[in-house]
């Protein structure tokens, strides 16, 4: 029998060839590939043997799942779901208990080395992974055995990127990040709170177009996505450079569009693409409905508190001091220090210098 | 008569002044601090912005001026640092000091001791030196040289995050990413920076003008005119 292509799967789920075209366009065109990319990546669709793509759960929220689902595209949500569901992912698949874990097995023994393994959430390793059992057994074990004979590994959300709020400290239950864990096979990080759902199937269709990984960055995010900092496309930068700014929720420049700096927003030192292929559609993003950006795509987000200030605590030094507070009391402090000092330093040139008149009169 | 940088003055030498700053240093030293006082107060208002200017963003810029003038003060601040170290090699040894602090030596350990006791009125006779006093070449290292490179450092990482990932001031700075993963900390750390900077110009200001009154060698025309002048007593 004739491999099954990820177009037949698509066809058999009742998706019209038009409506997969159309997503061959958006795809390429959010991946950043010049004319002909919708070719490429809907011969590539339709030639290429599908690739099992088994999904993971471990700490996590659902959120990176519930994000892809509702994905307002609708022929993005149906044909990624047509590649990934039918495999292994226990919140969407209908298999359940021993049966579910058999494919598990089943998809590593036949397509060894040629799977890919989505895995949302990451592994607490303390108390020997108590806080994540799936089938029995601690969470890092799963991932790590499925990992093994993985083509590749694509971390969703900042959970699997970067620990995300389970790992804000004081972190109880070691949560680790995923690219922690595994070893010899490469991982994919796709960060965010949850990850916009264009980009999780972007990320997909690229390796299975071009057989092979994304550029990635430093942070082993692909660069077509997480390239630009929000800050650097946003639509209210004008204003940014203007120096006009929202002071308080409601005030006129809020009502104006006003760049959202001073109320917290992260957009300077957040990498993603929410300001370019939004949320929903397209209909909106969180700066677009007036709230600043809190950085969920970045490295402990959680812990760089609070959101509505830009410059942010410094735990370290005590709950609630930042760069400004510490500054200015150690200024103070020093300011006080120095008056004494002074004030200190007149009384001693003046009692010694009652007492020592007649030998500095002579020596002059 | 060769001059070594770090010299105490014993009181039975009859010196009335060395030639410590050459021209570069002393030039480099008013630049300098020109640069830092535009950064700290343009670096202030970055992170915490003036109030909000009306008006059509197609016309107003102030934001926009303010990085400008910072970024390049920035500029100016990290080529100044490199001509001074550049200096280090080639000037006198004076210029070399600031850099080089003699923990080996023993005397030099407790002149520091002996400059805080003198700080806090515990003894009556500051000590002579021919270059910096060990208690203000420790404050210099740690609470100006350090700062300043973690400046410079976290200052043009952040630019390269302006520049973009395919720039090469990222190529030169974005390993700084594998240290501070949320580059918000870059920020963090920058405005810390700023913070040690400024306490440090005001107690360099305070005791640089307070050693020229009560210390037996002069300051603040030193750094103008080059020349310490001695006092005997
Ligand atoms: C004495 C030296 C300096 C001081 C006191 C200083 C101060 C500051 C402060 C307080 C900020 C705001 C940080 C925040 O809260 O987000 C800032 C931002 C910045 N500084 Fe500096 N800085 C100095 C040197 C430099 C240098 C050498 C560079 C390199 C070119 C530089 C580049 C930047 C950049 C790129 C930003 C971020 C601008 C933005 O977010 O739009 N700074 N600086
Ligand atoms: S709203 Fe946020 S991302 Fe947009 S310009 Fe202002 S600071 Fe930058």
């Amino acid at each position: 029998m004739r491999q099954q292509t990820f177009y037949d799967v698509i066809r058999e789920q009742g998706i019209p060839r038009r409506d997969f075209l159309k997503f061959c366009a958006l795809t390429a065109i959010a991946m950043g590939l010049g004319p002909g990319g919708d070719e490429a990546v809907a011969k590539a669709l339709e030639t290429k043997p599908r690739l099992p793509v088994l999904w993971l759960h471990g700490l996590e929220c659902t959120c990176c799942s519930e994000s892809f689902i509702r994905a307002a595209h609708p022929l993005a949500k149906d044909i990624v779901l047509s590649m990934i569901s039918l495999d292994y992912d226990d919140t969407l698949m209908a298999a359940a208990g021993h049966q579910a874990e058999a494919i598990l097995d089943e998809i590593v023994t036949n397509y060894k080395g040629n799977y890919i393994l989505a895995v949302e959430g990451n592994a607490p390793l303390a108390d020997d992974g108590m806080a994540c059992i799936v089938g029995g057994r601690p969470f890092a074990d799963q991932m790590i055995e499925v990992a093994r004979h993985a083509k590749a590994v694509i971390g969703w959300g900042t959970c699997a990127a970067f620990g995300c709020v389970q790992a804000a400290k004081p972190n109880p239950t070691k949560a680790t990040p995923i690219s922690k864990l595994i070893r010899d096979v490469p991982v994919v990080n796709v960060p965010g709170c949850p990850p916009i759902a264009d980009v999780m199937a972007g990320v997909l269709t690229y390796i299975i177009t071009f057989d092979r990984l994304p550029d990635l960055d430093r942070q082993l995010r692909p660069k077509m996505f997480y390239g630009q900092r929000v800050h650097d496309k946003c639509y209210r930068r004008a204003h940014f450079d203007a120096g006009q700014f929202v002071e308080s929720w409601d005030d006129d420049g809020a009502r104006l569009g006003w760049c959202l700096y001073k109320l917290g927003c992260r957009g300077p030192t957040t990498y993603n693409a929410c300001t370019t292929i939004g949320w929903n559609d397209g209909v909106s993003s969180p700066i677009r409905s007036g709230h600043g950006c809190i950085g969920c795509s970045e490295d402990g987000f959680w812990d760089r508190g609070p959101f509505y200030d830009r410059v942010v605590d410094m735990k370290q030094f005590g709950v609630e001091s930042t760069a400004d507070t510490i500054g200015l009391g150690a200024a103070a402090g020093l300011g006080a220090a120095m008056a004494a000092h002074a004030g200190a330093t007149v009384v001693k040139r003046m009692l010694d210098g009652g007492k020592n008149k007649g030998n500095e009169d002579g020596e002059g | 008569m060769r001059q070594t940088a770090y010299r105490e003055i014993n009181d039975h030498e009859d010196i009335s002044s060395i030639y410590i700053y050459e021209a570069p240093v002393r030039v480099w030293h008013w630049l300098n601090a020109a640069a830092v006082v535009a950064l700290a107060v343009t670096g202030y208002v970055i992170g915490t912005p003036l109030p909000s200017y009306t008006g059509d963003p197609s016309t107003v810029y102030v934001m926009g001026w303010i990085r400008l003038v910072h970024l390049a003060a920035g500029h100016i601040f990290a080529v100044l640092w490199v001509m001074r170290i550049w200096w280090a090699f080639v000037g006198n040894s004076f210029s070399r000091q600031l850099f080089i602090p003699p923990v080996w030596s023993q005397r030099w350990i407790d002149g520091l001791f002996y400059q805080v006791k003198w700080n806090l009125f515990l003894v009556s006779k500051a000590r002579r030196y021919s270059g910096l006093n060990p208690l203000a070449h420790v404050t210099m290292l740690v609470a100006f040289v350090v700062p300043s490179a973690l400046l410079v450092i976290t200052g043009y990482a952040m630019y390269a995050e302006v520049a973009g990932h395919e720039s090469w001031l990222y190529a030169l700075f974005g390993w700084t990413s594998h240290i501070t993963s949320n580059t918000i900390d870059l920020h963090t750390i920058h405005r810390v920076c700023m913070w040690v900077v400024l306490a440090f110009m005001v107690a360099h200001v305070y005791t640089a003008v307070r050693e020229d009154i009560v210390s037996r060698q002069s300051m603040v025309s030193t750094v103008l005119s080059g020349y310490r002048l001695f006092k005997r007593d």
